[in-house]
């Protein structure tokens, strides 16, 4: 009765858009990957040169240590975001009066353009007027300068991104939260398991495939992350992330061959990264089929 | 299990203890944007006050009124609802196809869509502008620096999002009511209009959301991809950063007057979001 023709067909305007805007432009970047084109060089044209531009790029110590902080930043800022998540989407499960209210305000830096984020908060971090420094100079003597020190300008970022991304991080765990049967529960508080024994053998395995997804889309976003920490800190020292990294090898310094193998490497990165992820998402629910 | 009045009461506290510091935590930057959108450039510099000393609307009326800045919004308005609208539908029939046809490599198509969200923008900027501005041409046009060009891009980024967040809500309605209405004589479009159209409604509401959200919101490409005529108002917040001599109340009126739109949405959507933002996780 479903002859896949008519399926292939349905899916078809999304392949064509996706294959010419997202595959065609991806083949274009594999070429150029494998090739040497600096338009800043003597030899303006492209330059077959093999894997020239991935051995370069393994002791290339800048792009180590983009990974290293894009590394430190997604850890960070994913884990807070995934344990505050769970803390006030357990807390809205309740009723509350006013629960409607503190949820909406919590949603709201999830609308927020990028770009904005990173303006909002450089207008709070800003050395002269922003009172972030104002005020921790004045209560704790310390002196916080994003432009100089790294380390504040990589929690900053931290910390604006938890900012921007935990409701979103509320709203699926609350989703996967209201989908959980009563009776698990119910039977484990009855058979006397204490509420950290609830928590771990019956609410964390049925939480278990949204909280993968949600991470994985955090990954997904935050590896990528570029327009609000270039904002933020306009690439300064400690936010050099590797989107921002790839950005600066690919327009000021116009080095598009290797720009584009560190793209690859990024983006196959990525997909194994999340591929193991996926695999772990769908593999448990073939296990709850059976 | 009974829980006495002294502990309901306590976990009461607890509870609004901690959505009021998560509230002022949230809202905190926000309203020091606002303080400084009300603030001429001579106001703003010695120590900061948190409070607003006075309403000076000039910042306001200035980004209102520039021209420049009307085409923007138009040109942001025009770009995300027209590109909502095609990934509601495109996804909808995507979602569909995947959900209940045997198609070869399903699971595999579906990565591969979602990978294609993946990709770090600074890279993918150079194809898609010789893209843009040479391999679409058809005599003097190209489609460089045109809305439907920008319409276009975003689909790459909304598509595999909005697939999968579909994929579930489709997979749970049941196959059985499709046939059923088939048995009735219903053709493919019917099914889609008088089955899945409306159980798929909440999720698809969503789904349109966060497309128009996204492509509201998206900087880099808009950036790189339009020079005058199609420009969006995200770029535009951008322009105050370069452009010699920041105007700080300026942009952060301009990002209010952004953030609005956004902040309309929310209210009025926030049941559909959470019920819509399961990825098809849950299976009731």
């Amino acid at each position: 009765m479903r002859n896949p023709r008519t399926g292939w067909l349905l899916l078809s305007p999304t392949l064509i858009i996706l294959l010419i805007f997202g595959f065609a432009p991806f083949l274009y970047v594999l070429f150029v990957g494998f090739n040497q084109w600096n338009v800043f060089s003597a030899d303006d044209g492209l330059v077959f040169n093999g894997l020239d531009n991935f051995r370069r790029l393994v002791f290339d110590d800048d792009f180590l240590h983009s990974v290293g902080l894009t590394t430190r930043f997604a850890i960070f800022a994913i884990g807070s975001q995934v344990v505050l998540g769970f803390i006030l989407a357990q807390m809205l499960t309740r009723n509350f009066p006013g629960k409607s209210l503190f949820r909406i305000i919590h949603t709201l830096p999830l609308m927020v353009a990028p770009i904005a984020v990173g303006a909002i908060w450089r207008l709070l971090v800003i050395p002269g007027f922003g009172p972030v420094p104002f005020f921790l100079d004045r209560w704790f003597d310390l002196t916080y300068q994003i432009g100089s020190y790294p380390d504040q300008a990589l929690w900053t970022s931290v910390i604006m991104d938890v900012w921007h991304w935990t409701p979103f991080v509320t709203l699926t765990m609350l989703a996967g939260l209201s989908a959980i049967p009563r009776e698990p529960v119910e039977q484990a508080k009855v058979d006397g398991a204490s509420r950290f024994q609830v928590f771990w053998y019956v609410t964390l395995p049925f939480l278990r495939p949204v909280l993968l997804t949600t991470v994985f889309i955090r990954i997904m976003d935050a590896i990528r992350t570029v327009d609000e920490v270039w904002m933020l800190a306009g690439g300064g020292p400690g936010t050099r992330f590797t989107g921002i990294y790839i950005w600066r090898v690919v327009f000021p310094r116009t080095d598009y061959g290797y720009g584009s193998s560190i793209s690859l490497i990024t983006l196959y990165l990525t997909i194994v990264l999340c591929w193991l992820l996926f695999i772990a998402i769908s593999g448990r629910r073939k296990g709850e089929v059976e | 299990m009974t829980t006495t009045f002294r502990q309901r009461l306590r976990r009461l506290a607890t509870t609004y203890g901690v959505w009021i510091f998560m509230t002022i935590l949230t809202l905190l930057p926000i309203w020091w944007m606002f303080v400084v959108s009300m603030r001429s450039r001579v106001e703003l510099f010695g120590r900061p006050n948190l409070a607003l000393t006075r309403l000076f609307t000039e910042n306001y009326s200035n980004v209102l009124t520039d021209s420049t800045f009307q085409r923007y919004m138009t040109n942001s308005l025009v770009v995300s609802t027209s590109n909502a609208v095609l990934v509601m539908v495109l996804a909808l029939l995507a979602t569909y196809a995947l959900s209940r046809y045997k198609l070869t490599g399903r699971d595999n198509i579906f990565f591969w869509l979602i990978t294609n969200r993946m990709a770090p923008p600074a890279a993918f900027l150079l194809p898609l502008f010789i893209m843009f501005t040479r391999t679409f041409r058809i005599g003097g046009w190209t489609l460089y620096d045109t809305q439907i060009g920008l319409i276009l891009l975003y689909c790459v980024f909304n598509l595999p999002f909005a697939i999968w967040l579909l994929k579930g809500v489709v997979d749970g309605i049941p196959i059985e009511l499709d046939d059923a209405a088939m048995i009735d004589g219903a053709g493919l479009g019917g099914v889609l209009r008088h089955v899945i159209l409306p159980l798929a409604a909440p999720g698809l509401a969503v789904t349109g959301i966060l497309s128009w959200v996204f492509a509201w919101n998206e900087y880099l490409f808009a950036a790189n991809l339009t020079s005058v005529n199609a420009r969006t108002i995200t770029t535009g917040l951008a322009e105050f950063v370069t452009v010699t001599g920041t105007n700080w109340g300026e942009l952060a009126a301009m990002s209010m007057i952004t953030l609005i739109p956004s902040a309309i949405i929310v209210i009025l959507a926030q049941r559909y979001i959470v019920m819509g933002l399961t990825f098809g996780a849950v299976k009731e």
